[in-house]
């Protein structure tokens, strides 16, 4: 037990010294996962939106799809990530490897299924009271895509913070594509699993603690956002 | 059917539809529908639940394409379309009605102009503001026609539009219509209230199971209904 308090303490000094290495990860983590999560936006918000508009044969297996690759197993995303970026491989000639770039990568093929599947659900539940009034208007596809993007702005707010989530709490993938190299692709996921593995616990049970508060704070700032956006909307 | 008389086309008319039927899952929900909507007609559809009343305006929207027939309606952007619950988009009042237009074509400062106006044509420019979605039923449903207002639709279908409504609100809605009517828009309107019909109505068609059974000026047909339905319907909608 007074290991487990040692190490908070010790977490605790660590994060009030505003500690330079602590620092230099925390601001990798952001990056990292920021970038991912706009790039996965990018894909996964309008490929979410066409999913819940379109009737053609292709629905239902991209639906399916989509939802088995919520569950992706990040170790193997990592290690397909590898494989394609390793110099050897088809991508190999950008040398992402042992790169943010290349955890960038990973984690957006990570998260781009969750914020697309989210998104198709938040879309076809917005698109139900407006379908019929869209459609005697006579709007194009893309039109309705563009106007229930924008009406479920709140809720899809919410779905780019669970893919955030999701991204910068990821290890496996990271730890595979990254290689977890001090200064370079050391993120706090990495860190807390080398440091525990090391067993400096202060510095993995500081990273710990950042983690989840970041975790808290983003959800926390997006939950207080989007209830007073839509009290103004009400 | 005891009668279902369809005008003679001519020139004016908007709405042509030519025996036409709509049959959904092995259900039929219209059966043969001649019709003949002109220009600057005032028209209210009569009918119990499931006669095919909503059906039919959706037929004139082209919301739903007859399963066989034809059916002959002016372009999606010269009609407007009208629902018991009014489809609004969380934005401002303004802004709701800013959208429709630039669907439209509209562009600014046209648009913001003329939402203004269609605003102030249905008294609601005090509250042009404020979210669409925290106004009353009566004032979502005058957005709803401030929307149609400021498209100058051709023909404006609207689908029991003061269902739930307290008196107060269904008589401002009322007047809305008259007025967008007044305008050379031609209306068609479904409705259970049957005082409504008759302040609104110059003409009355009453579905009764798919099936238009009696098509005559409102005037003949609240005098005297010659299908039993419609007399069935009278005296109950009058109990």
């Amino acid at each position: 037990m007074s290991v487990f308090a040692d190490s908070i303490a010790a977490a605790g000094s660590l994060l009030l010294a505003r500690d330079s290495t602590l620092m230099e990860i925390t601001g990798l983590s952001l990056r990292v996962s920021a970038t991912a999560t706009v790039i996965a936006a990018l894909i996964g918000l309008p490929l979410g939106a066409w999913t819940a508009l379109t009737l053609n044969r292709l629905r239902t297996p991209i639906v399916v799809l989509l939802n088995a690759s919520m569950g992706l197993p990040p170790v193997v995303v990592g290690l397909i990530v590898y494989l394609l970026l390793s110099r050897s491989g088809p991508m190999g000639l950008f040398g992402w490897l042992f790169t943010p770039t290349g955890m960038v990568m990973a984690q957006t093929i990570l998260i781009t299924p969750i914020i697309a599947a989210l998104a198709r659900q938040t879309i076809e539940d917005a698109h139900v009271p407006l379908r019929d009034w869209f459609t005697s208007l006579g709007l194009s596809a893309w039109q309705r895509i563009l106007t229930l993007l924008y009406e479920a702005r709140f809720s899809l707010a919410v779905v780019l913070l669970a893919g955030f989530g999701r991204a910068i709490a990821e290890v496996g993938a990271v730890m595979i594509v990254g290689g977890n190299i001090a200064g370079s692709t050391r993120v706090m996921t990495t860190t807390i699993a080398l440091e525990t593995s090391k067993g400096d616990l202060p510095l993995a049970l500081a990273l710990g603690l950042l983690l989840v508060s970041l975790v808290l704070i983003v959800n926390g700032f997006a939950q207080t956002l989007k209830a007073s956006m839509e009290r103004r909307n009400a | 059917m005891l009668e279902a008389k369809t005008p003679h086309p001519t020139p004016d008319a908007l709405v042509k539809i030519r025996r036409a039927s709509v049959i959904v899952n092995g259900k039929s929900l219209l059966s043969e529908i001649d019709l003949t909507i002109v220009e600057g007609e005032s028209v209210v559809v009569l009918g119990a639940n499931g006669a095919g009343k909503s059906t039919l305006l959706k037929l004139c929207n082209a919301l739903i394409t007859p399963s066989n027939g034809r059916v002959q309606t002016p372009p999606l952007h010269q009609q407007s379309l009208i629902f018991q619950r009014p489809a609004l988009l969380q934005r401002t009042v303004l802004d709701n009605v800013r959208y429709v237009l630039s669907v439209r074509g509209v562009a600014e400062p046209a648009c913001t102009e003329q939402a203004r106006r269609a605003l102030a044509a249905c008294n609601l420019s005090g509250i042009s503001n404020q979210s669409a979605r925290s106004l009353s039923g009566g004032e979502q449903q005058r957005l709803s026609l401030a929307r149609a207002w400021a498209c100058q639709p051709r023909l404006l279908l609207a689908d029991e539009p003061t269902a739930n409504l307290a008196p107060t609100a269904m008589r401002d809605v009322e007047t809305l219509l008259h007025t967008v009517q007044s305008g050379g828009t031609t209306l068609v309107l479904t409705t259970h209230n049957v005082a409504q019909a008759k302040r609104i109505a110059r003409r009355i068609i009453f579905l009764d199971s798919g099936k238009i059974v009696e098509d005559r000026p409102a005037a003949d047909f609240f005098v005297s209904p010659l299908s039993a339905a419609a007399r069935i319907y009278l005296e109950g909608e009058s109990l």
